[in-house]
Formats: structure tokens, sequence, C-alpha cells
């Protein structure tokens, strides 16, 4: 058993005190090593301060609802146990908690998620392909090899852990950030999807892939493990290879990226 | 108060009501969905191992004759008789068409050699007419085919701009002139109270698993659209049938697939003995999820969980999975990479919740409150119906896990919920697009939203001193011990009497602390729990009804099924109290509601027998 410290990033707009963020301590005896961020995060809602507010659903790292950044890293606190925080070894831990960087904060670790679905929305976000089905009816054929090259990306669940741990996407905004170029990736490389040109030219614009600086903070940022980087780098080859319009982009953008 | 108005308003974004949007939206109707998640949050998201239909696909060099035939006659004997036959036929029939539609819309299913769905084995899926053959029916993406399913759902939304209010919580239905005219919800960012007024309104709010401690539901699995319908008046059905899925992570309740054991996963006790083979010989570990429940609880109860507690071991290790596939003489071998690609996230679950690696380790499991068969009560058109004579009460549907249509009778097979979700959300959505052409807007009810925006007044600014999570966590405690995997006339009793004096505190002493309107989710899951304590309630109210023992619902003072009294559904109807207020309403039990019997009138196969595995 171990006594944690967590220190909890707050704001609360409606309350004329806490309108500026500000930090706040709560100790919380006897945790079990294997308790979830999350859990602690529900006994100090449930049994302390009930306007703490976050989101949270599924529990266990499939839903999506509760990125948050602890100890400046995005994880989902759903899936971080305090044993990975030191709790094996020590008898009082202290943690951080704070809202993922770069979305507007709207309530303690409540961030506005409408740019970032916005982001997702615009790269096409949905299989197209008007050809007949087949005639007898029956699935389109797709070999284990070609359903192999996108499973990766099919993995996402949209939490934004990789986009808002973009230095790129804090310094612009408008930059569609790497969860929706793995959304992306996720039609351009399925074999049976026949948008590919169209995504390929959105992601060519200035604000598309060449903002990615090949930073990598978004591949360990993400949950499911989703080589982020790599999928990003694959869209932009695509964009080299198959895309006229890309490569002419690719030296216009590479004036405002390093221009700027 | 803001008002809205749409032809058709879609109550939930999980599979069924991403489906039901999307349907109702192809066919002409201007539709909204109002969901308190996020779409992609759903916990449809969440399921696993697979969704039925009978394709037939060869699987590796094996043949795989199946045929919807069988899918019906399954999910009749897995609803232990107690599923209407009309809409298992129809489940059955749609189910293949409905796969080879998500195929179509781009849903990223496995592939077998020759580039076809993948399928696999699951519980209580047979070929034949419930023979010893085992089908591959269930389609898959890895271990997350509910992932795919819903991600391609709101992909295809997106595509044809069906408009989402996410994050807007549906707290009451509007009733007028007998017909159902909208709902009413509130922001969560801003706190306001939004009127949606409709000639069409879909529940597909999803289940209440978290009535129990032990579940593998998600935190906002809390049964509000029920609730909400059930509060104005329309009955609830077969509300005594929740299944406990078997294997469910110790303590987390976090659900391990049944696909674990389709893939030759094997359930032992403490003596290493494999003991499925004891309950269920000819299918074993295979056997429908009420069953193997009951044996894992028979274990425990004999002293056989590991270390003589309250759980057993499944084991999945390659050597183990590969030595009862040889006794059993079957040619398939699995090594490490097969179970890493085929059970992903289950292995990255043990890893990370447990520290277990179930490629060298067994996991230990025990059952977990895990899906709703009984609900709202609908017609396989998914219109609501109130009254044992299946009246259609106007401009109301339900889909999905919340409603009853009865598909799963007394116990859902593996895979035929999202099957349902898709199937019934489909006709939901289709049906709804016919009505709005033709029926006009009904007035709203006077004062809509008023006595709603009372009772969430009332708790915001409650000073009592009980936290809701208290009462929350006795009424999860009480309901496991007492309406669980077994249940006696005293036990369920005694959770209604528990219930009681929770619903008292409730409505006498709760404390509130947070009195702000934006993001106020203290409030909200205050307002959850008191849907939670009266589906809890209704929930004993209709088993103690039940004086037999039939699927999921397990009495241990009426061990047996007794078709002559029982092979009927529950109703469950709110008597008396207002729709919100300190008094607890009264709850009418009747067992009267005949099941639809069409396919045993023409083929006797179907007909009742014992129900072994
Ligand atoms: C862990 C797990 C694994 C499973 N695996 C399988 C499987 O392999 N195969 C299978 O067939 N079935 C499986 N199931 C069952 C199946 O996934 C669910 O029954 C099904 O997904 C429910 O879908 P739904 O559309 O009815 O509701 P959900 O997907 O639960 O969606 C409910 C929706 O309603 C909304 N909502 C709820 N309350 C409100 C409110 N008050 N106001 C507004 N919106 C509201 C939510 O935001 C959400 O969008 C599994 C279930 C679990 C828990
Ligand atoms: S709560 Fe669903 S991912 Fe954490």
């Amino acid at each position: 058993m171990v006594d944690v410290t967590l220190r909890i990033r707050r704001y609360n707009p409606e309350h004329a005190t806490q309108k500026k963020p500000y930090w706040e301590e709560f100790t919380l005896k006897n945790c079990d090593p294997t308790d979830r961020i999350l859990d602690l995060l529900h006994r100090i809602k449930w049994e302390q301060d009930g306007t703490l507010a976050m989101r949270r659903s599924c529990a266990h790292g499939v839903c999506g609802s509760d990125a948050v950044r602890i100890n400046g890293r995005n994880r989902l606190a759903c899936k971080v146990l305090i044993n990975e925080l030191g709790a094996e070894s020590q008898a009082h831990i202290k943690v951080q908690v704070e809202p993922i960087l770069g979305l507007p904060i709207q309530k303690d670790l409540i961030v506005d998620m409408e740019p970032f679905f916005a982001h997702y929305r615009e790269v096409m976000p949905f299989f197209i392909n008007d050809e007949p089905v087949p005639a007898n009816g029956r699935e389109r054929l797709q070999t284990k090899e070609d359903r192999a090259k996108f499973d990766d990306t099919t993995k996402c669940i949209l939490c934004a852990c990789c986009t808002t741990s973009c230095p790129s996407f804090w310094a612009n905004g408008k930059y569609v950030g790497p969860a929706a170029i793995v959304q992306a990736h996720r039609f351009i490389f399925d074999t049976r999807d026949k948008g590919a040109q169209e995504r390929i030219n959105i992601l060519a614009e200035p604000n598309g892939v060449w903002r990615c600086r090949t930073i990598f903070n978004c591949t360990p940022a993400c949950p499911r493990e989703i080589e982020v980087t790599k999928a990003i780098g694959e869209v932009k080859l695509a964009i080299q290879k198959n895309s006229p319009d890309g490569i002419i982009k690719i030296t216009e953008i590479k004036e405002v990226v390093f221009s700027s | 108060m803001k008002n809205h108005q749409f032809d058709a308003i879609i109550v939930g974004a999980g599979g069924a009501g991403l489906m039901a949007a999307l349907y109702a939206s192809k066919g002409g109707a201007k539709v909204a969905v109002v969901s308190k998640l996020y779409p992609t949050r759903s916990h449809t998201g969440a399921a696993q191992g697979g969704i039925g239909a009978a394709l037939g696909n060869k699987i590796g060099d094996e043949e795989n004759p199946d045929s919807p035939l069988f899918h019906a006659y399954d999910t009749v004997k897995g609803g232990d008789w107690l599923t209407d036959q009309n809409a298992a036929k129809v489940l059955a029939e749609e189910a293949v068409d409905a796969v080879i539609e998500l195929e179509h819309m781009g849903l990223p299913f496995d592939r077998t050699d020759e580039g076809k769905i993948s399928q696999r084995r699951f519980g209580g899926h047979t070929l034949e007419f419930g023979s010893k053959r085992l089908a591959y029916r269930a389609c898959h993406a890895a271990d997350r085919t509910g992932h795919m399913i819903l991600q391609t759902l709101y992909q295809q939304c997106i595509k044809n701009n069906v408009r989402f209010f996410d994050e807007f919580h549906v707290v009451d239905t509007l009733m007028n002139q007998g017909a159902c005219v909208g709902v009413a919800a509130v922001e969560l960012g801003t706190g306001e109270l939004h009127i949606f007024h409709s000639k069409a309104t879909l529940f597909a709010s999803g289940g209440w698993g978290r009535c129990w401690q032990v579940t593998s539901n998600a935190h906002s699995m809390t049964g509000d659209g029920a609730a909400a319908v059930f509060r104005r008046g329309i009955p609830m059905q077969d509300m005594e049938f929740f299944q406990f899925h078997p294997t469910g992570i110790f303590k987390l309740g976090i659900l391990i697939t049944e696909g674990v054991r389709g893939e030759g996963g094997v359930l032992v006790n403490r003596h290493g003995e494999r003991f499925m083979e004891k309950y269920a010989p000819s299918v074993k570990d295979l056997a429908s999820r009420d069953v193997v429940s009951r044996a894992i609880y028979n274990e425990i109860q004999k002293g056989n969980g590991i270390g003589g507690k309250n759980y057993v071991y499944l084991d999945i290790r390659p050597e183990t999975v590969n030595r009862y596939a040889a006794e059993a003489g079957e040619k398939k071998r699995i090594d490490r990479e097969y179970v890493e690609s085929k059970l992903p996230d289950i292995l990255d679950f043990c890893r990370t919740y447990l520290g277990v690696d179930p490629v060298k380790e067994p996991m230990p499991i025990q059952p977990t409150a895990h899906y709703a068969m009984g609900g709202i009560p609908t017609n396989i058109d998914a219109e609501v119906v109130i009254d044992e004579n299946n009246t259609v009460l106007p401009g109301m549907y339900a889909a999905g896990e919340t409603a009853c249509v009865s598909v799963h009778g007394a116990n859902r097979l593996g895979t035929n919920s999202l099957v349902d979700l898709i199937v019934f959300g489909r006709r939901g959505g289709m049906n709804i697009a016919e009505f709005v052409k033709t029926a006009q807007f009904i007035d709203l009810p006077k004062d809509a939203g008023r006595e709603v925006e009372a009772e969430f007044e009332r708790i915001r600014t409650s000073k009592g001193k009980t936290r809701a999570y208290t009462l929350r966590d006795t009424m999860q405690q009480t309901m496991n011990d007492n309406v669980g995997v077994y249940r006696t006339e005293e036990t369920m009793q005694k959770a209604i009497d528990d219930l009681h004096a929770l619903r008292n505190t409730y409505y006498q002493d709760l404390l509130v602390d947070d009195r702000g309107r934006k993001f106020n989710t203290e409030v909200l899951e205050a307002w959850e729990l008191g849907n939670l304590l009266e589906l809890a309630e209704i929930t004993a109210v209709s088993a103690k009804a039940r004086k037999e023992s039939r699927g999921a619902h397990s009495r241990e003072d009426y061990p047996d099924r007794d078709d002559v009294n029982f092979r009927k559904h529950t109703l469950v109807y709110r008597e008396g109290a207002a729709p919100y207020g300190a008094e607890i309403p009264a709850y009418r039990v009747t067992v009267e509601k005949p099941v639809d019997t069409s396919l045993e009138v023409e083929d006797p196969r179907f007909a009742p027998k014992v129900r072994v595995y």
C-alpha cells in the first residue's frame, strides 16, 4: 500500500477565484500499486471534491475519453497503473496530472475536442468506392497481406494523445496533426478504397503532412502503440510517388514551413 | 431552454444508434443524433470477439457449411426458448446481408486464405441444430470487432452529413396525445436544457451493467434511456435476464472475449482440471454463457477456485491449446504469433492490468455483469410496444442493447448483440424514414422539460450528507450478492429492501459539491445513479415474479424451467408515483406476454427441449 499525492491542474470558468488555472494537491492514503490514475481521480472526485471534472468511460483503454498529461507525458488515465510511477518501491509518491496541451481548456481536465475532430473530418475519414459491389452480392476480396498494410492505423481511438504531444501542432493549430494523418493512412493504404488521390491532395496542402518535422513525440504517446511517425512517413512517400500535386507542393511548402 | 425540431431524434451513438441514423437519413429524414458521449466513445467500441453471420466461409482447409437456419436455431436454444422466433429468423437471415454491407462500407475484417471475411467459433454456435460440430460464424477484425464497427458507422455518418449533438445527456421523454414527441437533454458544456421536438424518436442508449459491482460495462452504461422511457409509463420487458459473462478479469471485470475459447482456450480449476467437460460434455468450454458462468460459480462454491478463492483460470497458452486439440483429434495447432495476431488487445489488457502474459501464464477470471437481455419492448420493426398485445406507441422506437425485441430471450449468444444492433438498427432507421414522410408533428406537451429541470435543480442544490458514490457502491454490492448468477426469494427481497433504503437516502440526504452549471459531471453522475437505482429495483422485482430457472435467471429455490407457467415474457409497469420525487413507485409485474413460436409451428426441431450443450 502506498500514499499518493496528486498535483492536479485546475480551472473553473464559473468560479471567481478559479478562473485562472492553478495547481491543487490531493493526498490519498492506502492506494494499491495496481490502481490506475483514473481510479485515483475517481477517489478524489467521489470522496473529497465532487467539482473535479474529467472525461472517462470504458476504463480500460479502448474508448479514448481520458487523455491527460501525467508527469509531463500524454497518457490515458485508465491505462497508467501507479506501480509504473514508483509505487512499488516507495511509501509515498507524487504524480502530476494536467490537461493535454494545444486544445482550449474548458474545466479542469476537460478540453475542447472540437478542433481535433474538425481536423479529423478534413481528411475524408470514410471509405470511398463507388464501383459496383461483386455481382454475387458478397464481400469484396482482399488478401491477408493487403489487409495487413493498414492494420496498424485501424487501431486509432481518436484520443488525441498524439496530436496534443506534437510541437508542430502546439505551434500551429491549423496543422491537421498526427491523428488525422493516421486516419487518412488507414484509407490510403486500403486496397479497396478509391479516394487515395483526394486525401493525398488534402494532405499535400500547407497544413497537411509537411508540417510534421519527424519529432517523434507522437509515437510513444500513442496508447494503442500505433507507429504514428512511420504512418506519417508512408503518407509523405505516397505523396511524393503518386501525386504530381504533392511533388509540386513540397517545394512551396518548404518555403512556408522553413521561413516561419 | 433551447428548442430544436427534427423529423427524427436518435438517442445514442453506439452501433444501433448510428445504423438507425444512417438509414433514416439515407431515407430522406432530417435526423439528429443526441449522445452523452462523443460517438466514438460508445461502448460498442469495446466489443471484441465478433459479429455472427452464417456466411459459411471456408476456414483454413475446413469447410463450414453454415446456414441462417442453424443460426436461428442456436439463437432460440441459447435464449432457452424465450426468444421470439420471428425475431430470431429476421436476425439470422438479415445478418448475412448486414455483415456484407458493413464490408462494403469499408469495415476491415480479417481475411481467410481466399480473401473472404474470416470467421471464428463462439459459444453456442453450432451446425445442424445444436450438433457437436461447431460453426465458424463470428466475423471478426482481430479482437476489436466492435471498434471497427463503431468507427466504420461513424465514418459513414460523417460521409452522409448526419447531424450530431455530442455530449448532450437525454434526461426525459416528451409525450403528448399518447405519442412520443421528442426528448429533453442537458448540454454538458453549459448545463442548459434543450428540447428536441420530433415525429419519431429512437432510443439506442445501451445497457446498465453499472448496477453491479463487477462488470464489463463502461462507467457510462447507466441505462438512462430505458429509465427515461420507463418513468413516462412505458413498461420494461424481461428485466430479470441480465447476462453474466463467464470470463471477466478477476476483480476488475474487464472482459476477456469468448473468442479466447473460440480459438481453443480452456477453463481450469485449482486442480488443473478442465471442468467444463463435466458441465457440457459435448461442446465443453464453448457452451452458452449462462451455463459456463454457473459452472464457474459451482466450482468456486466447491472450493475449486484458484487457491480456494473466487476465481478460476482461463488458459490460452499454445501448449495447452495444442494438447487439447490433439486429444480431440483436431488438426489445427497454434503458436505464440497466432495468439498475438488474433487476440492482441486481450494480451494487452492482461499485461497492463494484471502483469500477466497470457502466452506464458493462465489468466485469473470470474463472471462479470455484461449484457441486458431485457429492456424497452419492441416489435421486429423497432417500434416500441407497450402491453401484452404488442400495441405500438406512435413515434417511439428502440434498438440495440436497451431494446428487448426479444431476440435474445433468456440468454444472449456471443456475437448476437452486434448483429442485433446492425439488423434492428437498420430496420428502425428504414421504418422511421417511411413514418416521417406522412406523419405530422404533434405538439409538445405543456411545460415540456419543466419537471425534469426542477429535479436537476433539486440535485444540484441538495445539501445532505451522503455522497452519491457511497450509495452507488452499496447498490452494486447488493446487486452482486443478491441478484447475481444465482438468486432466491430471500436474496431478491434483501436487494429490494436495500434499494428502498438507498432510494430514500438519495432523495433526502444527497451531498453535492459542484453547484456550477458547466461540465457539472457530479450532478450528471448523481442523475445516472437515480436511473440505476430504479433499473436495479425492477430487475429484482421482475426476477422475483419468475418462479423458475431459465437462461441467465437461475433460482436456487426454483431450479427447473417451467414452460407451462413461465414460457412468457415479463412486463413490469411503473404505477402511482410521479416521474420525479421522493415517493417510490409501485411496480406491477405480469408474466403473461406470449412468446412468438412461428418457427416451431413450421418446424418441430425448434420446439423446446432440455437445454444441454
Ligand atoms: C467488453 C464488451 C465486449 C463485447 N463483445 C461483444 C462481441 O464480441 N460481440 C457482440 O455481439 N457483442 C459484444 N458485446 C455486447 C455489445 O457490444 C453491446 O451490447 C452493444 O455494443 C451495445 O450497443 P448499443 O448501440 O446498444 O449501445 P452502446 O454502444 O452502449 O451506445 C450507447 C450510446 O448511448 C448514448 N447514451 C447513453 N445514455 C445517454 C443519454 N442519457 N443521453 C444521450 N445519449 C446517451 C451513449 O453516448 C452511446 O453513444 C460486448 C460488450 C462489452 C461490454
Ligand atoms: S476511459 Fe476509455 S480510454 Fe480511458
